[in-house]
């Protein structure tokens, strides 16, 4: 999984936070409606068509020409697809790695990138540039002396922190962090905050912390479900002995035979809780994306 | 129970206690000020350090040896450049790396033109416009692992719903798994069904930028829509799109769920000739399959200089662009 940040040049030079100013923009003819509703229409069609095809029974897979309609043994195919690939146990794993990844990339984020914002200490720029670069690096590249590393020689393969461990840090998420605290916290709270004598940890918490709220948020939203989405990785340290949902939802599709109504239920399964937050916080993930830029 | 002091010692003692604390407290005052940027950086560092660039550099070291999962004591047998020398001579190896710079082209072109197209269309004001761009994202929050088992149904060749499609206009069923530019069109269009929204997005907030008086301008000029596109939104997005183009090679070279998860039975092999077999699934066919370690550590060395050489083609072709502009 890697991160990547859109710097401000590549979005218009519009600082994160800061609203664009709206200028006199000119309205959407019905042409345009039509055009985004047929790409929103495609957008959204493999996932209502796994919803079709998760409602009908295997039978209807079969079926030529293919159904389009919801059936009615949705509900008994999730049912089966749960308890056969142990989605009880995957779902929770998933809901631990991923807001445990979460909280420790928040926090390490705003740590560091508050330093890089705002302390002054020797190296800084060099230290920086160096976080830079390993942003540009793929770490699925290191993937096998990861693995070997954490089978032979930590002894952690199928258990969680072999997932969360390695993930709770993000060069991405401490340079988004620092890049809005340049702007948008005051040099001057920080000096105020010195004068009262604070310390730096006082500052951090107080003042920083509450800062940081908005870039915080987004930075949370987009780590969490990448934590969630990712699979690479959790199949190779976890396995299917204890694993996370897409690995779960991997071993529905393992076998020589295969049953598609109930693949397909597990794909709902797997992606409902990323989407609910999506229909929820849609509009800060969107906003995220074109402030600072995020992405998988 | 009270005991008298004089006061002379009492006062002095009180003295060197103030003195103490002071002094403490500079001491920690200027830690404070030196210090804790370090502390604070270091969780970073140190992670990185454990888990990002060690392995990293381990690669290259594994790359060197002949380590064999069912060889004991194999990692200590070095072989110096000759995993390279038989990498060079490895079909298996080209074909990845054929496979993945086709799915890459037919999966990222079309896409970012695509975006682009997006992006004009979606900065117009309009009604319902977050539901518009959720519409347009939706494909990109949903789990790779999941767009690559429900695609790999829509492909189906008997009985997907694509050649269904394809039915109603007369077109013969084509074989999406089985066939080799097949499969790679089929990728390259999971791969653009994923990232166009995430991109037009990208490309939006670029956009955003653009002064609404050139669109007017040109509205007087009576340039039709795909004028105005093409003079004016794709050279307001030129750094955006060198930027995306960056990001999308160092994406697909990697490519890996989508392709294993299209194969029926998740074999890593990547169809049965291997016709979409990528470089990062010829890894972890080495790797987990043979428990070849050195020489899936060499292929993964080989990646890591393929996306030097392609960001850094990239990069010098943008700045030729840009220059000659």
């Amino acid at each position: 999984m890697t991160l990547i940040p859109v710097s401000r040049a590549m979005t218009g030079g519009r600082r994160p936070g800061q609203r664009a100013a709206a200028p006199a923009q000119r309205r959407a003819g019905t042409r345009t409606y039509v055009l985004l509703g047929i790409i929103a229409a495609v957008s959204a069609f493999p996932l209502y068509w796994s919803l079709v095809a998760a409602s009908n029974d295997n039978s209807a897979a079969g079926s030529w020409p293919p159904k389009l309609l919801p059936g009615t043994h949705l509900w008994a195919n999730l049912q089966q697809a749960y308890t056969q690939a142990n989605f009880g146990l995957a779902l929770l794993n998933s809901i631990i790695v991923a807001t445990l990844i979460t909280v420790c990339v928040v926090l390490t984020s705003t740590l560091a990138g508050f330093a890089f914002a705002k302390l002054r200490f020797r190296g800084s720029n060099a230290l920086l540039g160096i976080l830079l670069v390993t942003m540009m690096v793929p770490a699925q590249l290191g993937i096998i002396p990861l693995y070997i590393m954490m089978s032979q020689w930590l002894g952690w393969t199928g258990h969680l922190q072999a997932v969360i461990v390695p993930a709770a840090t993000s060069a991405f998420g401490v340079f988004l962090v620092r890049q809005y605290l340049s702007d948008a916290l005051p040099t001057a709270l920080l000096e105020a905050g010195r004068m009262d004598g604070c310390s730096t940890h006082r500052l951090y918490w107080h003042v920083v912390l509450p800062a940081a709220r908005p870039v915080a948020a987004v930075l949370a939203l987009f780590t969490f479900m990448n934590a969630w989405n990712d699979f690479f990785w959790p199949l190779l340290a976890l396995g299917q002995g204890n694993p996370t949902t897409q690995v779960a939802l991997s071993t529905l599709a393992g076998g020589y035979y295969m049953d598609y109504s109930l693949v397909l239920a597990g794909t709902l399964i797997s992606t409902a809780p990323v989407l609910l937050v999506f229909l929820f916080l849609g509009k800060q993930i969107i906003g995220g994306i074109m402030q600072g830029a995020v992405k998988a | 129970m009270a005991v008298l002091t004089p006061s002379s010692v009492l006062r002095r003692r009180r003295n060197t206690i103030r003195a103490t604390d002071n002094r403490w407290s500079q001491l920690r005052h200027r830690f404070d000020l030196s210090g804790t940027p370090y502390l604070y950086i270091a969780p970073f560092f140190v992670a990185f350090g454990v888990f990002g660039l060690f392995p990293l550099l381990y690669t290259g070291w594994m790359a060197i040896t002949q380590w064999n999962r069912d060889i004991p004591g194999s990692e200590h047998t070095f072989v110096g450049l000759g995993n390279f020398a038989r990498l060079v001579h490895d079909d298996y190896f080209w074909n990845a790396l054929r496979n993945t710079a086709a799915i890459g082209v037919l999966g990222t072109v079309p896409q970012l033109l695509l975006a682009m197209w997006i992006a004009h269309l979606l900065q117009r004001k309009m009604r319902g416009r977050t539901l518009l761009r959720m519409g347009v994202l939706l494909p990109n929050i949903t789990s790779v692992a999941a767009v690559g088992l429900i695609f790999a149904q829509l492909f189906g060749r008997d009985l997907g719903l694509i050649n269904w499609g394809l039915s109603l206009v007369g077109i013969d069923k084509v074989d999406w798994q089985s066939g080799t530019w097949q499969s790679w069109v089929a990728l390259g269009v999971i791969l653009t069904w994923r990232w166009t929204g995430y991109n037009s997005l990208i490309y939006l907030a670029a956009l955003q930028a653009v002064s609404d008086d050139l669109y007017e301008a040109a509205d007087l000029d009576g340039a039709s829509q795909f004028q105005k596109f093409r003079t004016i939104t794709v050279p307001a997005l030129r750094p955006t799109i060198i930027f995306s183009v960056i990001m999308s090679t160092i994406g697909t070279i990697q490519l890996f769920t989508e392709p294993l998860m299209f194969n029926p039975g998740m074999s890593p092999t990547g169809g049965d000739s291997r016709q979409f077999q990528t470089l990062a699934m010829y890894v972890y066919e080495q790797f987990w399959t043979h428990g070849k370690y050195s020489y899936a550590a060499t292929v993964s060395w080989a990646m890591f200089m393929i996306i030097v050489l392609a960001v850094g083609a990239n990069y010098l072709l943008s700045r030729r662009i840009r220059s000659s502009s």
